[in-house]
């Protein structure tokens, strides 16, 4: 099967792991991830106000260039970003009007591209019992918690794949990859964000928090998709640290193709 | 109210789509929010000055840039209110404003080492300036 593929700016830079050993798993999962031909930045944060149409553009128009109605994410904030722009598409007339009167597209866009982050495309389009199946290198013993940040899941009247207060997907994935999949509180919390940049504090405190309640469960590493989190989760931690990996590492390796890259 | 306001409340209320007259005041925005000492006005103030006409108050406040935008305050609002969306439009009519950017690109790189992802970097040019 073939996906068209958001990787975001990112995953060409900070986070190339990110990005690499998910093409690596896709492709030992049988899945090509094609990017798309041209894609521009989603822009990081979502604007929340009705009347930020032209900061939206950019998430339109890789809505409309993927094949086949369905738009690969793997990167947290592209896959929050560009799937909230295609709910707003599909629900706020005014943004859809000025949005398509602006951009006068040859066929306009009938918002039908579904958005689904990689995670999404294992669990309902391999299933987890299937991921098991093909691991290679189970990750027998691993205590591994899940780190979901803020914009993965909220809100979940946009996101809607999966319970934003006590979610199970990450966890569903751990398990699948043969090791031991830890739920602690503040799994779903923020991990401070962009705030670092001007307050280091505000993310040492959320980062000291998260990981305190992770080491208290008895998590040995943690997964996250957002590569602001990792950053936050790995340079302010200050009290505790931990081991934090890109969810596609540990694919990859269980999967046997790590080395590959 | 007097006009300008009037024309600033009418703006807030405009373009973040929030109704303040839906809260019940049960603070649980407040309660959930993970940045609460940071800010001066709390989310839950934030909604009762929207409500008030008293957006000058906010907009003059770091307030606008201690939100993590992590939508806590949104999910978990029993009645709809939203407040997080109040303080994304209160923070843009500030940077909104001629002059009024909070941060440009020549602030930001001495406030970031080499590790950090681009993705922090659009973040910031999205929230601090327009």
């Amino acid at each position: 099967m073939t996906y068209s593929y958001y990787p975001g700016c990112t995953l060409k830079d900070r986070a190339k792991e990110l990005d690499l050993y998910a093409r690596a798993s896709a492709k030992a999962l049988g899945i090509e991830l094609k990017e798309l031909p041209q894609w521009q930045c989603c822009g990081a944060v979502y604007p929340a106000v009705k009347d930020e149409i032209a900061s939206r553009l950019s998430s339109v128009r890789a809505l409309m260039d993927a094949e086949e109605g369905k738009l690969v994410t793997m990167c947290s904030a592209c896959h929050h970003v560009i799937k909230r722009t295609n709910y707003d598409w599909n629900n706020d007339e005014n943004f859809r009007t000025k949005a398509t009167n602006y951009m006068k597209p040859e066929v306009p866009y009938d918002g039908s591209t579904q958005v689904i982050h990689f995670l999404e495309l294992i669990r309902d389009e391999i299933g987890f019992d299937e991921l098991a199946k093909r691991v290679v290198n189970p990750l027998t013993g691993r205590k591994i918690g899940a780190f979901y940040g803020c914009m993965f899941l909220r809100p979940g009247k946009a996101l809607a794949f999966d319970d934003p207060e006590n979610p199970t997907i990450i966890e569903n994935f751990i398990r699948a990859l043969g090791a031991e999949a830890v739920t602690y509180p503040y799994r779903n919390e923020c991990c401070g964000a962009y705030v670092v940049l001007e307050d280091k504090q505000v993310a040492v405190n959320q980062v000291d928090r998260a990981l305190h309640s992770a080491k208290a469960a008895g998590v040995e590493e943690l997964i996250t998709a957002c590569p602001l989190c990792r950053y936050n989760l790995i340079e302010n931690a200050v009290k505790e640290t931990m081991p934090v990996h890109y969810f596609t590492e540990l694919l990859a390796e269980a999967l046997g193709v790590k080395e590959v890259q | 109210m007097e006009n300008n306001a009037k024309f600033l409340t009418e703006t807030a209320l405009r373009i973040s789509g929030v109704n303040p007259r839906k809260c019940m005041k049960c603070g649980k925005c407040s309660a959930t929010c993970p940045n609460y000492d940071k800010m001066e006005y709390h989310p839950h103030q934030f909604v009762t000055m929207v409500d008030r006409g008293q957006i000058e108050k906010l907009m003059e406040s770091d307030s606008i840039y201690m939100c993590l935008s992590c939508m806590a305050c949104v999910q978990r609002c029993p009645r709809g209110v939203e407040p997080g969306k109040l303080v994304e439009a209160v923070r843009l009519m500030k940077i909104r404003q001629q002059g009024m950017d909070h941060k440009g690109p020549r602030d930001i790189p001495p406030m970031v080492d080499e590790k950090v992802p681009q993705q922090l970097l659009m973040a910031a040019m999205r929230k601090y300036r327009k």
